[in-house]
């Protein structure tokens, strides 16, 4: 397959997954070998670096990501939190909490509401802000956006945005008052799978989502995140496509930082079973691999992993933690809020974390960012 | 002596504050290294709380606070960010970084240049990080730079000197000190800056992700003053032009 990364690289659009699994499982011992011992490496070592073959160096590989962490993030892991605005939702995803089919109690904030539990936040010690929603642009539009993120960027060194893909000029919107960074997770980048459990809604649309990360950063935003949803399909060819898609992202955006994060299918409302089963080790393998592959790339770990296995990663790659999480409209003023979109695993609070992040030889950092790169002349 | 816009210091070794462990480590590592010149990363410091965990170590009649404007992707955001600094009760000292390339954050010329010449105009002493280029220094150090910060190699990679040749000429050329800024991964990188007759060196990654900072830090002391030493000594003249070494014609035939 000698045209496989020039032809991905000319215009990003869903990998095939036949010729993925094809790259992938042929990889053998020296494959994997030559993929660690190279300087620069190319898909076809991220390939054997995520191939069953590498399941057997996984120590060296954490050595070597660990390395790579080292030089280019230094021994700083830093701290961030994520605020649920609403849990309406018009998309029927079977795997999500937020499913418009599910009877769950569905809430958004008013925009007092969110600043108070931003500002919350900010008490407790958080900079960096992430806020989240299903995707109800009637509930919860960029208008709502811009006057939230008005109110709270003179408190916050970044805020972020996960909620529903926007075109373009939304984003520059989003950009000029304040916002710092998008993530979109593709959840899935396996065509068969994606159409079997995206049912209906805007989310149906493969290939929108797929380019919403290129929209993004061509509005100018400093960030842009990518994920999968482990659990979907096979995790070792979610990890080539998002080789894929951050190399593509690079040679278009240069001037884009770039990130991945690793969502680990959680229990939520709709008793939704894996369709695959994605192991501890299956993920530290993908975390590590996307390290070596692209030294530069963010890599987040969020409370949907528990407490041990998020200590025990602390310096092998990831260079972000989330903290203290609630993943329900209002779960921040109101412990008690019913109606959260999946469970989490790490109910430390931002102090504990932060503690086990030093007791590894590693410093929080609650601030990496600030919103004078963005304001206004 | 080492003078920088007519503040003299008795180290030729700057730091940075980024990446290591813990502030206690950041803190001893730099007492070790004995610089009297930090530079701070203005994104990561809260210059409004005294509390902040970087700058509340560190004791401010000591050391020289450089803050950066690391995470500028242009002259604009540099200046905007240089000037908030200042308000905020910073000095006048500044570590010019416009990177665009959030990968490899190597350093914009363009803005880097135009950020220098208006930042210099409103009384700021810019200590532009440029790459290892000597038009490019020569014309910072004319729109008013008070030193120039060539790059050994790409920040973080522990390369050390790859752009000595185009440092040399640097070094030859320039009225303002050459600060050799990023790259330099060993002491013997740091010393080899030196024997070639760079004014300073900063150095941080090396120090913030070795196993013991604090001893390396002091290994990266005693290397500049070696450089130092070397090249007061009479070693390593920078030797720009080659030299011919072409054979002795023979003139048997002149009278």
């Amino acid at each position: 397959m000698p045209d496989f990364e020039a032809n991905s690289l000319i215009d990003f659009k869903a990998p095939d997954f036949r010729e993925i699994t094809d790259l992938v499982y042929r990889c053998n011992s020296a494959d994997v070998d030559s993929a660690l011992s190279k300087e620069r490496r190319s898909i076809r070592d991220l390939a054997a670096l995520l191939s069953p073959a590498a399941a057997e160096q996984l120590p060296a590989m954490a050595a070597r990501a660990a390395e790579l962490t080292a030089l280019r993030f230094g021994r700083a892991i830093q701290i961030y939190a994520p605020l649920y605005l609403s849990s309406f939702c018009a998309n029927h995803c079977r795997y999500c909490g937020f499913s418009a089919e599910n009877k769950i109690e569905r809430r958004v904030l008013t925009i007092d509401e969110a600043e108070r539990e931003a500002l919350l936040l900010a008490e407790r010690g958080f900079n960096h802000l992430l806020l989240v929603s299903g995707e109800a642009p009637a509930k919860m539009g960029v208008e709502y956006l811009e006057e939230l993120v008005g109110r709270l960027r003179a408190r916050f060194a970044s805020i972020s945005i996960e909620i529903q893909p926007l075109g373009e000029a939304d984003y520059r919107r989003l950009f000029k008052s304040g916002v710092t960074s998008v993530a979109v997770y593709q959840e899935t980048y396996d065509r068969d799978i994606y159409e079997k459990v995206h049912l209906a809604g805007p989310k149906s649309d493969m290939i929108y989502r797929l380019a919403t990360p290129a929209r993004a950063a061509a509005a100018g935003m400093r960030e842009v995140g990518l994920g999968a949803l482990l659990g979907l399909s096979d995790w070792r060819c979610e990890g080539v496509s998002l080789g894929l898609h951050l190399a593509w992202l690079r040679r278009h955006y240069w001037q884009t930082a770039l990130t991945v994060s690793f969502p680990r299918m959680r229990p939520a409302a709709g008793d939704f079973e894996p369709m695959v089963s994605v192991g501890e080790s299956d993920l530290a393998q993908l975390l590590f691999a996307l390290r070596i592959f692209d030294h530069d790339v963010g890599l987040l770990l969020s409370t949907r992993e528990e407490a041990r296995f998020r200590n025990g990663m602390i310096g092998l790659g990831p260079t972000r933690y989330s903290a203290g999480s609630c993943t329900a409209p209002g779960g921040y003023s109101n412990p008690d809020q019913q109606g959260e979109q999946f469970a989490i695993d790490d109910q430390r609070t931002i102090d504990e974390v932060c503690r086990d992040i030093r007791a590894r030889g590693f410093d929080p950092v609650r601030k990496d960012w600030d919103t004078v790169f963005q304001q206004a002349v | 002596m080492l003078t920088i816009a007519d503040h003299k210091f008795t180290s030729r070794l700057l730091v940075g504050t980024g990446k290591f462990s813990s502030s206690r480590i950041m803190k001893e590592a730099i007492e070790a290294s004995g610089s009297e010149m930090v530079t701070v990363a203005l994104r990561r410091v809260n210059l409004d709380d005294p509390g902040d965990d970087i700058m509340s170590v560190l004791d401010r009649k000591r050391y020289i606070f450089l803050p950066n404007t690391s995470g500028a992707r242009d002259s604009a955001e540099a200046v905007r960010l240089a000037r908030m600094a200042r308000a905020s009760g910073g000095s006048d000292w500044l570590k010019l970084e416009v990177t665009p390339d959030p990968r490899t954050l190597l350093p914009d010329p363009v803005e880097t240049l135009k950020a220098t010449e208006i930042l210099a105009g409103e009384g700021f002493k810019v200590l532009p990080y440029m790459n290892a280029d000597p038009i490019l220094a020569l014309k910072l150090q004319d729109a008013g730079a008070v030193a120039v910060m060539p790059l050994g190699a790409p920040i973080g990679t522990n390369r050390g000197l790859l752009t000595r040749f185009q440092v040399e000429i640097i070094i030859e050329q320039a009225r303002v000190p050459v600060i050799v800024d990023a790259g330099l991964g060993a002491p013997s990188h740091a010393a080899e800056a030196m024997e070639i007759g760079a004014d300073a060196v900063l150095v941080n990654t090396a120090l913030a992700v070795a196993a013991d900072p604090v001893r390396m830090a002091k290994a990266f002391a005693m290397a500049v003053e070696a450089g130092r030493f070397a090249f007061e000594a009479g070693l390593g003249r920078a030797q720009v032009h080659a030299e011919a070494s072409s054979p002795e014609a023979g003139l048997d035939f002149l009278s």
